[in-house]
Order: structure tokens, then sequence, then C-alpha cells
């Protein structure tokens, strides 16, 4: 692993060099950014004259040093344009000043910060947009907090003014940064690998030998030898110079670039979506169609489309749920297929197909997700007249994991036995497995039908739906209502089971637990964007395992004459990255090369390089 | 009870002794850690080892020796070339520690043999996950007891494949078997569920993606983020070194800090790991949203779990940011690393308990 202490601040522009300045800046906290920012220009100068173009530009990172200085003032010359044409500099200087610092590494670094530390209270308080049931229920249990809150936007935090700053910010810090880049790198792939520094020794890694082979013989030598690993290479002067893994900073781009693909892809998908949830019974000849009225709810994005709604629609045939009845998982679910009947488009014809948890139906541009099941017992009420009051399945909805369900049915044509209009309210449960008489619960033992029973009280009175104001069509609002009573004055109350009917005291009618049916409720969304956004995610990948996992070096090879007429043959590298492969690939290399510059022996005393001794 | 059920309970209990035993076995490499860690601080070898060394820019010249192919199928080492690096100019030349034992034989019998029963309860943990996934006929983490019990092995094991392929990381040994033990510990006692079957929300392909990568990401990280604590004192023990008139390392902290590798090896090591597995993670993430997709209809809808796993994500991506900006490099990157880190197990134990969203799977 320490091979290598290559380490080198390539960030600064300056490659290895850099390192020349006072490196370890991390105990000093606050001024830590402009220590490094002086590190930079310090490293810039001193690397200059070891290393010259060698060590510069390994990565195109935004060098940190060069922000242009506070005041652009100049001289403010006489007259009406002399004060203009001074502030016309003064903004012009500080808008460019203010670009360079927003595109700069450290603003990048804080944006992130601060999206990561932004993020979180979302997570926390309860958000309109997943919950906004959970949002009411938090907004009365805390009275002084929520006006507060709700003026910051913590109740829906990722659509709020300040979250969206940062992460605009951070996008147009990103994109600022892209460019300038791009060109950067272009215009390295362009030009050639930088010549050789004056003293190759000064290189993180090096080695050197004898041979008897010409100068001009080992280049060339060196030249093939390191195109065959993919470094471009070309003769400067008496050395080789070579460069290679560009695909780094490919990478690099690549995924940055593709961080706004996904971003762009998620806006598209917020603005053009719609979601919207319905409940269908089992064997409903209706069944749904795609138009707003249908929907039980539904939510959409700014610019999406409502009144051009993709026509299809689809009705519930049958549901298989099947629940496992052995073991310690007694009750859970195996499976649950919704075999549905679906159309789309202007002929209509129908096909069949099944949903599944996982599997939805793709239809129109849309998705159907299969979303929950339960039971829809089918009733009949009759008036006191004996007339057919209310017929139909009514969804009653799930409380516990064993389908323990609660429902209210309305029926608000009604009339008593005297022909006087009213409207009558029940309200109940429904288990599909009853415990029976002894088991002093009436909560249900399984989620299947095994012994079905429901157990409803009545009311009678006004339902408060005429109104106009729309009403939860899952509970009874018994305000304006009586419970029916019975002789001994008790409430109202009776278990039924399937074929059995309940008869109301005073004449006031029955009503027939005829039979159960399955409800399923599926969520219907349409979401654009999905493609590009998976586009983006790989592309993403792919970029960040190249801009990691990819070594970038530079490498240089200089043979000359000795003195004893041998050549002497010099090698040394310079990494980017922080690996530990440098030497090793050096010491390839030479390998590679003994077949066309064998090394000789050398004395041992002999120093490989006349500038060691003045070293240390 | 019909006779498959019976087998799979048979399996879950196997499974249950299997992982008290590891446990059992985990609590003997902890004490022989221990031991090596004790004979080694009376070593004398290691202070002298540890020493700084004085002059900056010094050379190591490190003899690479290459296997040469030679005609006819022979090899021969070619001693030459030696390849002179170069450590880079102003940082501090340590060299690495000599590790727990501190040179001493004891010392390092202890270590040995407290690397055997590593990796003899690694065993025992592999069995324990594996018996648990054959009792539920599943990828073994649907909850959190089977999620915890297989992210302390896969620690575990990274770190046994490390020191196989001949890295220097004897030294995580002991925190790490700490943590395993005190994970376990929790899996059995607070988050233990009974072998169960999944829900059909969770019945996907996609578990078996995402999760394990999740898992994977989680353990390599946690050996991350010992490094950069270790790293944090350390580099503070080579400061006070560096100044001897100013206050310096009290004795207990000498001794088990001059036996650790050199602040910057440490560092490098740290930032490997986080960086080798950053992109493991953000395919977590990507993973997660195509499940999230298929299963409920959008890939992203801020649900917590979703949140605090693109804050890790994000946290992660600061520490990589920050590596590359000479300002931030050293200290304050780590401390980046470890709150990027605390952020995971936030998102693991706290979230999964305390905040509910969709991810309730957590069975506790
Ligand atoms: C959406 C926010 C961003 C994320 C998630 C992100 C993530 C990353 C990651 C993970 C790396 C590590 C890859 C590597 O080390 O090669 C990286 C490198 C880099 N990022 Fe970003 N980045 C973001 C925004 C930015 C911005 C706004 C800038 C420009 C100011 C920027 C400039 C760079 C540079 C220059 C590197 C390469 C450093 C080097 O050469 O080692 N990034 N980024």
């Amino acid at each position: 692993m320490a091979t290598t202490d290559t380490d080198t601040d390539a960030d600064t522009g300056t490659g290895h060099a850099a390192a020349d300045a006072p490196a370890r800046e991390g105990g000093s906290s606050a001024d830590g950014g402009s220590s490094a920012a002086d590190g930079g220009a310090a490293g810039g100068s001193a690397g200059a004259d070891e290393l010259g173009a060698a060590g510069t530009q390994l990565s195109t990172a935004p060098t940190e040093g060069q922000a242009v200085p506070g005041s652009f003032g100049g001289v403010r010359a006489p007259g009406v344009l002399g004060p203009l044409a001074w502030t016309g500099r003064e903004v012009y200087g500080w808008l460019r000043w203010c670009w360079r610092q927003l595109t700069s590494m450290r603003v990048a670094l804080l944006l992130l910060l601060l999206l990561s530390l932004g993020a979180i209270p979302g997570s926390l308080i309860p958000q309109t947009g997943v919950d906004p049931l959970k949002v009411e229920q938090f907004k009365a249990k805390h009275e002084t907090l929520s006006p507060l809150y709700e003026k910051l936007g913590m109740f829906h935090v990722y659509s709020s003014v300040w979250f969206s700053a940062i992460y605009i910010l951070l996008f147009v810090s990103l994109i600022g940064c892209i460019v300038p880049r791009t060109w950067q790198f272009v215009g390295q792939l362009r030009g050639r690998p930088p010549g050789a520094p004056r003293r190759l020794t000064r290189l993180p890694a090096y080695t050197t030998w004898r041979t008897e082979a010409e100068p001009e013989q080992v280049l060339a030598a060196v030249r093939t030898v390191l195109r065959r690993r993919r470094f471009r290479a070309h003769v400067a002067g008496d050395a080789v110079a070579a460069e290679k893994g560009y695909l780094r900073e490919v990478g690099n781009l690549l995924f940055h670039l593709a961080l706004i693909v996904v971003l762009v892809a998620f806006a598209v998908g917020q603005l053009w979506k719609s979601e919207g949830g319905k409940l269908i019974t089992e064997g409903d000849q209706d069944g749904f169609t795609n138009s707003l009225t249908q929907y039980d709810d539904f939510k959409s994005g700014a610019f999406f489309d409502k009144d051009n709604l993709e026509p299809f629609g689809f009705s519930l045939e049958r549901f298989d749920a099947r629940y496992e009845r052995e073991g310690s998982q007694r009750g859970t679910a195996r499976e649950f297929r919704a075999h549905v009947k679906y159309w789309e488009g202007a002929d209509g014809t129908e096909k069949r197909t099944s949903i599944e948890v996982n599997e939805p139906l793709e239809i129109a541009g849309n998705k159907v997700f299969l979303l929950s099941t339960g039971y829809a017992p089918v009733i009949t009420v009759k008036d006191g007249k004996g007339d057919i009051a209310f017929k139909g399945a009514v969804p009653f909805l799930q409380q516990d994991a064993n389908l323990t369900s609660s429902g209210v049915v309305k029926v608000p044509d009604y009339r008593d036995k005297n022909g006087k209009k009213k409207q009558l309210g029940f309200q109940g449960f429904f288990v599909p497995t009853w415990g029976g008489a002894d088991a002093k619960t009436m909560f249900s033992q399984f989620p299947a039908l095994d012994y079905p029973v429901m157990f409803l009280t009545a009311y009678h009175g006004r339902l408060g739906i005429d109104g106009g104001l729309p009403q939860n069509v899952y509970q009874l609002n018994t305000d304006n209502m009586k419970q029916f009573k019975n002789p001994d004055g008790k409430a109202f109350a009776q278990k039924l089971l399937p074929g059995e009917t309940m008869t109301l005291p005073n004449g006031a009618g029955t009503l027939t637990f005829e039979g159960i049916k399955t409800w399923a409720s599926f969520q219907i969304s349409h979401q654009p964007g999905n493609e590009l956004a998976l586009i983006g995610s790989v592309a993403a990948l792919v970029g960040l395992a190249g801009s990691l996992f990819i070594q970038r070096c530079r490498v240089w090879v200089r043979a000359v004459p000795g003195k004893d007429g041998q050549t002497v043959v010099e090698m040394a590298g310079l990494g980017r990255s922080e690996s530990a492969k440098l030497p090793e690939e050096l010491a390839d290399l030479a390998v590679a090369l003994q077949a066309d510059a064998p090394a000789e022996a050398e004395p041992e005393s002999e120093s490989p390089d006349p500038a060691e001794g003045a070293r240390a | 009870m019909n006779l498959a059920a019976a087998a799979n309970e048979n399996l879950a209990n196997i499974s249950n002794v299997l992982i008290y035993s590891a446990m059992a076995v985990y609590t003997l490499a902890f004490i022989a850690y221990i031991t090596e860690w004790v004979f080694g601080s009376r070593s004398k070898v290691g202070r002298t080892a540890a020493a700084l060394a004085p002059a900056a820019g010094a050379e190591k010249a490190s003899t690479v020796t290459v296997q040469v192919k030679q005609q006819g199928g022979g090899t021969a080492v070619l001693e030459r070339p030696k390849v002179v690096t170069l450590s880079a100019p102003g940082s501090r030349d340590v060299p690495d520690g000599p590790g727990a034992a501190g040179g001493t034989e004891k010392g390092d019998l202890y270590g040995r043999i407290a690397v055997s029963l590593t990796v003899l309860a690694a065993l025992l943990h592999i069995g324990g996950v594996l018996t648990r996934a054959r009792s539920v006929e599943r990828a073994p983490w649907g909850n959190m007891y089977e999620f915890s019990i297989t992210l302390s092995m896969v620690a575990v094991v990274a770190y046994v494949v490390l020191l196989a392929s001949g890295k220097n990381v004897r030294w995580i040994g002991l925190p790490l078997v700490t943590t395993a033990l005190l994970d376990l510990g929790l899996a059995v006692s607070v988050l233990y569920t009974d072998s169960d079957q999944l829900v059909p929300a969770l019945n996907s392909y996609w578990l078996w993606i995402h999760v394990s990568c999740a898992i994977v990401s989680g353990a390599v990280l946690y050996l991350g983020a010992v490094a950069t604590l270790l790293f944090l004192f350390r580099d503070r023990y080579e400061t006070k070194l560096e100044n001897p008139d100013g206050k310096q390392p009290g004795a207990f902290a000498t001794s088990i800090l001059e036996r650790l590798p050199s602040s910057a090896s440490l560092d490098k090591f740290a930032y490997r790991i986080n960086a080798t597995v950053f992109p493991l993670w953000t395919f977590t993430l990507i993973a997660g949203a195509i499940w999230a997709e298929k299963a409920w209809g959008r890939y992203w809808g801020w649900d917590p779990k979703e949140v605090w796993t693109f804050i890790t994500w994000v946290a992660y991506a600061c520490y990589l940011h920050a590596r590359a900006t000479a300002g931030w490099k050293g200290r304050k990157a780590a401390y980046l690393a470890l709150i990027a880190f605390a952020c995971f197990l936030f998102n693991y134990y706290a979230v999964n308990m305390f905040v509910t969203g969709k991810h309730s799977y957590a069975g506790v």
C-alpha cells in the first residue's frame, strides 16, 4: 500500500510540484480555503522551474488560486462617461468575480453540503406531497410551531424556495464548471503531452539504467512500447513524453453532465406527471375510464394537460388472493392477482391480462399498479314500503392484517313506512373469518373468506350529502342522524351471515346481506422522463467508474549518451490519482524495454544522475 | 403444521445456533486481539520503529522485482530496475507503525490466533446467514435482524479478503470484531424476528440487487470509517510529535498510536475504500429508484428512506470533492467522511425504527 507517496495536488493545476507549498493546511480551520489558494499559487511558481509545463493539467479541475481580487475600480475619468464606464467596469468585475466564486470547487463543495443538510428536515417533518393527513395531525399537535414551519416551507421542503435555490445554484455551478473544463480537456486532447522536465529525478517515481543501444534506437523502442500500452507518446528533444488515462477525465465530465441529465429528467417528470387512485369492485361492469371524474383522488404536475387524458379503461373481472395457512406466517399474503379486462385508443377492443404487485399494466403511456385489496359485502336495502332503496356492493376498508374491515352504507332515497322521505345510514364491521361466539373478539382471525360475518348498526335522519360539500364515502356523519333503538332502549345492532336479513325496528325496512365480492385499488400514473432519467443514471454510473478507477499518468523517458559512451536511460512517472501502481507500471515498462535496450552492469557506487548530489 | 414448515423451523433454529456460536468465537478472537495489543505494548522494537523519520523529502528506494519470462518457459527475477519513489515534499514522511504486536513474537502469535479465530467465526457466521436464507427460502434480508447479521458478515469477510490479499489491515481486527459482536448482540436481542416470508411488495428480484448492494456498501464503508477515525487520532499524534516543545501525547495514547500505520497510509486506505464503494452506493440508489418505480409507480417520492440514502450519497460526494480540493484534504475531509458514515447509520437504524415511511419492513 505504501510503496509510493504520490499524493498529487493536481487540482491546483500544477500537479506534483504544487506540493512544494506548505501542504498540510489541515490544521488551520477557518482560513482553509484561502490557504489552499495560496498553496496553489505558491506551488505553481515553485514548481515552475522544476517541472515546467510537465506537471500542469493532469486534471481539468478549476484552479482555486485565481479568484479575481475584489477591486476593479481603476481611475474614474472626468465627465459623464467616466463614472458610467467606471460603474460598468465595476459591475462587470463583480459579476465575473461572483461567477468565478460560484464555479469554484470550494463553493461547489459548500453547495453540496447545503443540499444534504437541506434535505434533512423533509425526512423528519411530515410532507404534504407524501402524506397530507399526517401534516394535518402535526399541525393540530404543534400549534405554535406550525405557522413558523409553514412560512419556511417545511411541509413541502423539496419544492420550497430555499431548497430549489440550493439545487439550482448547484447546477448553475455545475454547468459553469463543466463547460470550461470540457474546452480545456479538448485542448489537452489536441495538444501533445508536455515535454520532459529537466531533472527527472524530481518526479515521484524514477528509474535509470545504462545500455549499449544508441539513444535514437532506445527512444524509438520506447515510443513503440508506450503506444502498445495505450499511451499517447511522442519524441520531444532527447526524450519521449507520454500520457495515458484520458478516459478518466472523460468519465468525470460524463458523470457531471449526466447529473444534469438526471435533474432535467426529474423536472420533466414532476411537471408533466399525473397520478390517481381508483377502487374497483370485482365484476363491476363500469370499471374505470380515464377521465378526471372517474378518479377517487388525482394529483398532477403544473404542465399536465388535464383536458386531454389518454383514452383507455379497464375493469376488474376477478381477484385472486392466496394467504399462508400454516406456520408462523399464517395470514401473510402469498399472491395477489387482479384479472382485468382493458381497452385503449379509439377502437377500444377489449383485451384480458392480470396485474400483480410489482407487475403493473402498461397502457397508453400510463402504468396501472395494484395497491391493495379488500371485501365489498353485497347489500340490498328495502324501505318501509318494501321497495328496493339500495342494491349493490359496498367496499369496506381494511383495518388490520386479517382484513377486519369497516364500512358504511348510505341510503339517500328512502321512505319510511308512512311514505315520508328520509335517509338511512348503516355503519359496521365485516370480518372474513369470524372467531365464533366463544372467541370473545370481533376481529377477524384470517384474511380469507372462511367464516364471513358482518356486524351493523343503523341510523336514520339526514346524511348531509345534499349540501354540496364533498364527503368521505367511507365515513358516516351522524351529526344529524339518530341511531335505531331496540325496544329495550339499547342501540340496535346485529350480526349477519351471508344470506341473512336484518329487520329494522318499527317496520322501518330491511337489509339483506346477499354475498361478498372482492375489490382492488389501483394507482394510475403517468410519468414522462423515466427513460431519460435511467439513461442519465447509467451514464453517471459509467462516468463515475471511469473517473474513479482509471489512472491518469505521464511518463517520460530520456536517453542521452553518457560519459563512457554508453547510453543513459532515465525514466520517470507522474501520477494524477492516488495510486500505488505507478512504480510497478514504470518497472514493467523498463522490463519491456530490455529487449531493445538491455541493461549493462554498472558500478555500484555511481550515482545515476548528476543532479543527485545537489539534492538532500 | 406440515413437513416443509417444520423443516424450515429446524433450519431457522440451526441458523440461530450458528449465529450464537459465531458470537462465542468472535469473543475469543476479541480476547486474542486484546492480548496481542497487550504484548505489543511491552515491545521496544515498536517504539523505535515508530520514531519519526526526520528529513522531509527523503527518498525510498523500493526495489520492485519483476518476473521476466524467458524463452523456453522459465522465469528469471530481474533485480533491476530499482524504482526510486519520492514522497511529496512537505508531507510528513513517517513510516507505518509495526502493528499491534509491536514486533514481539508472542504478540504476533496471539495476533495470528486472533486472525484464525476471526476466520472461524466468519465461517460460522456465513453458515448462520445461509441457513437463515434456506429457512425462509429467499434472500436473507427481509427485516432488520437479517440485514444486521448479513452486514457484519460482509464486513468481516471483506476484512479477511483484504488480509488474504496481503494488505496491511490487521490493525482493523480489534475494532472490527468488537463492532461485529455489538451488531450481532443487538441483532439477536433487540432486532430478532422469527424467520418469516416477505409481503408481496418486497417480493421482487430488485430486492436481491438493491439490498445486497446496500449491505456490501455499508459493510465496506464501515471499514473506511474505522480507518478514517484512526487517521484522525494518528494525525493528531504525529502533529504533537512534530512539535517537541508542545504538549506530547500521553503514554497510553502513544503505546497504541505508535503501532498504527502512519496517518498518510490510513488516509490513503480510507480514501481508496470510500472511493471504490462510492459507485456501488450510487448503483444502490439507482437500483432502489428502479425498484420503487416498479412497486409504487414512481422512482422517487421523497420517502424518508430515500431521502437519507440521497443524503448519504451527497455526503460521500462531498468527501470526494473535498479530497480533490487542496484546502479540504486531510482532517476536514476526514470529518466529512465520518459525517457521511453517520448518515448511513442514521438511515439504517433511526429511519427504520423511528421514522415511518413506505420502507417499513423493519419488523421490530
Ligand atoms: C450535483 C453535484 C455534484 C456531485 C454529486 C458531484 C460529484 C462528484 C464526485 C463523486 C466526484 C469524484 C470523482 C473523482 O474523484 O474523480 C467529483 C469530482 C469532481 N467534481 Fe463534482 N459533483 C458535483 C458538482 C460539481 C460542481 C458544481 C463542480 C464544479 C465547480 C464539480 C467539479 C468537480 C471536479 C473538478 C472533480 C474532479 C476532481 C478531480 O479531478 O479529482 N463538481 N464530483
